[in-house]
């Protein structure tokens, strides 16, 4: 801690010595700089007139908006099971695929260190790096719109998330429990059976779960981009301007991802 | 011990693990309903199995851009989509944290009131029970298209983020050290910068340099709804069949992506 001087010749305590004083406000100087500089390369295309009428657009939209049209629900439950399986079913197949590759990765369970570990990584990182929308972008020029291509598309965004939670999990269980599990004569299933697993379940429930609670929000937008789901029902009403479905198909998605929050919070914490 | 030897009970020599679920009835209606919903599920996923077939042939070309990816035909429209995108991120993530910062001391229970504390908490469950795309479309039919759009998109979700996180990173700091700040006779301001500060300032240059991360995946996405960015620029080439441009774009995408997760691996590294 650096005590300076004040004029009066006494002693002042200071956070920080001149130097660092300097340093701090030339990053800071810096990263203002880089603001205004993103800004203006930003905004060089922006028509101000269409920002400064943002509030009445807004208001106008916000009125067309209320009342929702609820009569369009009946059109509705359908999208709203096909988003329930696009997670579900998406969700599951992430894990059949994902918990093998984070054996794979995890640095106390994996049969190479140098060869099949940085594969099982890569994988999970380049899972994690393309958004689901994305992903479902891609599969619906390859499988073609629908349910198929957006339980895909969440599948493989899954993936990255699911593995690098669970191989975490993995690398950090206890390892004397192995080692017990080990003396007893165990064959390595055994050991994973008895050993490895239950220690991980409770970590891998809840990644199971938190990762469907994240699911359902983005199974909700894949339609979007035609595969499947209430984002189908979205993409419809926004391009004839139906607003008064926009909001009843928000208010579902809000009710849904609310529901599915309830439940994820349930379900971890009875498991935990 | 001898208790039981004098009785003659005998003890069992097998073990069992315990079932997951203690209850048996519970146990068999979930597993029963988890089943039966899977089996209903997967058969009103409908699957065009010839279009997939067709399908393949475009997955095939797809990879065959990865392999030959066409950076030089659409350069133009991929720097452009890119400079948006990276200054979008950068420009949002700033004024993302400038908001989120006083929102999420607000937010914190041992620090703010709690009509404050009940309001920060609102707005932090609006911004997260949005998805990022859906906000995209509302602003874009605020502002107009453009990166204008993205860019509130991006600020708003960053609030309920770092907001949040900040909050609980407030509400678990030691309470001596602001417990001693207080005693030296500090204002509110004051214990702030010298009591709370400190403590969260590490975890607060993380967390930003994270959400600069997902802020610039989530920039990749908005552009599909219209909100400027280089997934207008992908999606253009998934349209046209420009499968090699669209591969190069991707290739972009996951090395920026990369690039600021080993970077901000680094800086965070430092700081702790």
């Amino acid at each position: 801690m650096p005590v300076s001087r004040t004029a009066e010749g006494q002693p002042e305590w200071r956070r920080t010595t001149p130097r660092q004083d300097l340093v701090r406000w030339f990053g800071w100087l810096l990263l203002v700089a880089l603001f205004v500089f993103c800004w203006n390369v930003m905004t060089k295309d922006t028509i101000w007139a269409f920002v400064w009428d943002a509030p009445n657009q807004a208001a106008d939209i916000g009125s067309r908006m209320v009342p929702p049209r609820w009569s369009y629900m009946s059109e509705m439950w359908r999208s709203l099971w096909d988003t329930l399986a696009i997670a579900t079913l998406g969700t599951l197949l992430a894990i059949i695929i994902a918990v093998p590759i984070a054996f794979l990765a995890a640095r106390n369970t994996t049969p190479s260190v140098t060869l099949i570990r940085p594969v099982a990584l890569l994988i999970i990182v380049s899972s994690r790096s393309i958004n689901a929308l994305i992903w479902a972008l891609l599969l619906v020029t390859i499988l073609g719109p629908g349910v198929f291509a957006g339980i895909i598309a969440i599948a493989l965004r899954s993936i990255g998330f699911v593995g690098k939670l669970v191989y975490e999990a993995i690398e950090e269980i206890d390892h004397s429990q192995v080692e017990a599990i080990q003396a007893t004569g165990a064959s390595p299933a055994q050991v994973m059976n008895y050993g490895i697993v239950p220690q991980i379940l409770p970590a891998f429930a809840g990644i199971s779960v938190f990762r469907w609670d994240i699911n359902i929000r983005e199974s909700a937008v894949v339609g979007l981009v035609g595969a499947g789901g209430i984002g189908l029902n979205l993409e419809a009403s926004l391009n004839t301007l139906a607003w008064s479905q926009v909001s009843l198909i928000l208010l579902v998605i809000l009710a849904t991802v609310l529901v599915s929050e309830w439940v994820s919070a349930k379900v971890r914490h009875a498991i935990i | 011990m001898t208790d039981a030897v004098m009785s003659g009970r005998v003890y069992p020599s097998t073990w069992r693990r315990p079932p997951f679920i203690a209850n048996p009835a519970w146990r068999w209606a979930i597993y029963g309903g988890a089943i039966l919903y899977l089996v209903l599920a997967v058969n009103s996923v409908e699957v065009n199995w010839s279009r997939v077939a067709e399908g393949m042939a475009r997955a095939g070309r797809l990879l065959s851009g990865f392999l030959k990816p066409d950076f030089v035909n659409r350069w133009s429209d991929i720097a452009l989509g890119m400079q948006e995108s990276l200054t979008m991120t950068v420009a949002a993530t700033v004024v993302g944290i400038l908001i989120s910062v006083p929102i999420g001391i607000g937010a914190a229970r041992n620090l703010a009131p709690t009509p404050v504390y009940l309001v920060c908490r609102g707005i932090i469950a609006i911004s997260r029970a949005l998805h990022e795309v859906i906000v995209a479309i509302l602003f874009v039919a605020m502002v107009g298209f453009g990166p204008l759009a993205g860019f509130l998109t991006l600020s708003f979700a960053t609030i309920g983020f770092l907001a949040k996180l900040l909050a609980e990173d407030v509400e678990d700091i030691d309470p001596a050290q602001a417990e001693a700040v207080r005693a030296a006779g500090a204002s509110w301001l004051q214990l702030i910068n010298y009591g709370v500060q400190p403590q969260v300032m590490p975890r607060l240059i993380g967390l930003s340099l994270y959400r600069l991360d997902i802020n610039f995946r989530e920039s990749a996405v908005v552009g599909i709804v219209g909100a400027g960015g280089i997934g207008a620029t992908l999606n253009t080439a998934l349209d046209r069949y420009e499968y090699d441009s669209a591969a190069a774009i991707l290739i972009l995408i996951i090395v920026i992506v990369m690039l600021c997760e080993y970077g901000s691996s680094l800086i965070r590294q430092r700081i702790q």
